[in-house]
């Protein structure tokens, strides 16, 4: 078999890893032996997460910088990774797919002359020994596959690409430093203030849900219904661009906003512009409730119903609640 | 001040979009210029703009991009926001060029601008909207050396201190971050309002020419880019299976329950 060293990065190793870096985990060992690599000292349930899925070592960046905050500035964690190559003779590097990740692993690749593919949606490899990425194009319309050709491949990875599976069998996960020392050019940059916003309302996050509620202009600004059907699901929450124009709500599903392909997409009173639908049209199952039946979101629909969101909705939301009420 | 803008000659995101042999298909009348780049675009003419007359006349603002000939189409609609100067790498060897030979090729076009005098800034739009990887900028500025402020919400350069600073707003994180000049900036389409063409700056535009450079011109070697230098290739690319055609329930009352039986009848719930 083969003997290729898989890295994946995790995003989240002071808390504990969330689903994307778990799907990651999941496609990594298909393709090989699988390392993890940390910026940070990963918490006992990280540890736990990561012998679950068959993690024996984790690398851990021992940083030289004058200022910490540097520590997210994507040159410095890719000059982490690319020493993490060296170290571990890694063949692939796996990153979860996000504008700050793709950054990293556009400077990965470039420092190390690997091939990269981003946003992919599955990870392969060839007979001959080269990885592959599967893609989406074109606002979900066509399905591409990109073979890296260098010997090393760095991929981001969409989330929901997979389930997230445990290995068989638990292991135990050791940690180990490595020493980094990011040169003049990947510091350059000097931040003058952070701040991190969590997702409110205790929601899923919009870019790694599994189900997705959107509400549009045909909300007229009351989300609440669309609140309503998202907690009864379960569901992450997002708006079409107008919406967020409009002051309504703070993230935009669309292809400069969030993209993203959960398992199921409801959109409600959104038109389906073709801005919106670059970001969303990868879902496994769409579903779209408006009042004009001429609406283009119908058109690349699994199912539609053509009326009031703000009756639909909040008859579906009470219909799931007494369903999962049956079922317990 | 001189800044050079990457733009991208894209198909119209309303056109039929598809591949031909593992590339964008590229369908002459169906290409324009990527419209998050009026964003590089504006933001560039604006800090020009905002410069004292002297300053102003001796800035220049030069619209650059890679790409077949038709990519010439690019460069005039820049030129017809009011850019200073237009120019197209175009050589048959960079076909087929990955993420990291465009870039290559950009930032060869970049130093052989930068024999007529120091460039102080590269824009860059957050994404082309064909291939939407937005990773070009990181792998220019990589290339140049450079420091990168990537997805700007808002940008103001301070060419006397030779900073350039910006507010980014990148999921769930805002940071405010500054970089010494010269330096690499891709812009969010929230940075501001593109302005129109007027019709001053239509006519102008008839009269500015298009430079052509070739791979020699920039002095970069061939089997850095196109397929020779590429280290990813497309092996696959084919039109997703149409949805079947979606079930549709009209509401009379009780589309939420349909709705919801929708959803227990396929375990998404």
């Amino acid at each position: 078999m083969n003997a290729r060293t898989v890295l994946v990065l995790l995003d989240t190793p002071a808390t504990e890893l969330r689903s994307p870096a778990l799907e990651i985990l999941t496609l990594a060992r298909g393709l090989g032996r699988v390392e993890a690599v940390a910026l940070e000292a990963p918490s006992l349930e990280t540890l736990a997460q990561l012998g679950t899925y068959g993690v024996e070592h984790v690398r851990q960046a021992e940083l030289a910088l004058d200022d910490p905050e540097q520590r997210h500035r994507p040159p410095v964690v890719a000059a982490a990774l690319a020493r993490a190559v060296e170290v571990a003779g890694a063949d692939v590097v796996l990153l979860t797919s996000s504008f700050v990740t793709k950054e990293v692993a556009a400077h990965l690749a470039h420092a190390t002359g690997a091939g990269l593919v981003v946003d992919a949606v599955g990870v392969t490899a060839t007979d001959d020994g080269h990885v592959v990425g599967a893609k989406t194009a074109f606002a979900g319309t066509w399905e591409t596959e990109c073979e890296v050709t260098t010997d090393v491949a760095v991929l981001t990875v969409r989330a929901n690409a997979v389930v997230p599976a445990p290995a068989g069998t638990t292991v135990e996960t050791q940690v180990a430093g490595f020493p980094v020392e990011p040169d003049a050019a990947a510091t350059a940059v000097r931040t003058r203030s952070r701040a991190v916003h969590p997702t409110t309302g205790g929601r899923p996050d919009l870019a790694e849900a599994a189900t997705v509620v959107a509400g549009g202009r045909g909300t007229d600004g009351d989300f609440g219904p669309v609140l309503d059907l998202a907690d009864a699901l379960g569901a992450a929450v997002g708006a079409s661009r107008d919406a967020v124009f409009e002051g309504w709500f703070d993230e935009f599903v669309g292809q400069t906003g969030v993209s993203v392909a959960p398992r199921l997409y409801i959109g409600a009173g959104i038109s389906g512009a073709p801005h919106h639908r670059g970001g969303m049209q990868s879902s496994q199952v769409v579903v779209a409730v408006n009042n004009d039946p001429e609406c283009p979101l119908f058109e690349i629909s699994d199912f539609a119903v053509v009326g009031d969101l703000a009756d639909v909705l909040p008859q579906a939301a009470a219909a799931i609640r007494a369903h999962r009420q049956d079922g317990a | 001040m001189r800044i050079v803008v990457a733009v991208k000659y894209v198909p119209d995101i309303q056109s039929e979009r598809g591949f031909a042999d593992g590339r964008v298909e590229r369908v002459p009348d169906d290409g324009t210029l990527n419209e998050l780049d009026e964003n590089a675009l504006e933001a560039a003419l604006s800090l020009v703009e905002a410069l004292g007359e002297e300053e102003r006349a001796a800035s220049e603002v030069v619209a650059l991009t890679v790409g077949g000939p038709d990519a010439a189409a690019a460069v005039r609609k820049a030129f017809q926001l009011g850019v200073d100067r237009g120019v197209l790498v175009s050589d048959d060897a960079i076909a087929g060029s990955d993420y990291a030979g465009t870039a290559a090729v950009l930032a060869a076009a970049v130093r052989r601008l930068e024999q007529d005098g120091p460039v102080d800034l590269v824009l860059a739009g957050m994404a082309a909207l064909d291939g939407l990887g937005s990773v070009v900028p990181s792998f220019v500025a990589a290339e140049l050396g450079r420091p990168h402020l990537a997805f700007a919400d808002r940008l103001e350069v301070d060419a006397a201190a030779g900073t350039a600073r910006a507010t980014c707003d990148v999921g769930h994180v805002s940071e405010e971050l500054e970089a010494p000049l010269p330096a690499v900036v891709s812009v969010s389409d929230h940075i501001n309002q593109p302005r129109f063409p007027n019709f001053r700056l239509i006519m102008a535009a008839r009269g500015k020419p298009v430079e052509q450079w070739s791979l020699a011109d920039v002095g970069l070697d061939p089997s850095r880019v196109g397929e020779a230098g590429a280290r990813t290739r497309t092996v696959r690319a084919e039109p997703r299976p149409e949805r079947p055609e979606a079930e549709v329930v009209v509401d009379k009352g009780d589309g939420g329950t349909a709705l919801a039986e929708f959803l227990i009848r396929n375990e998404l719930v």
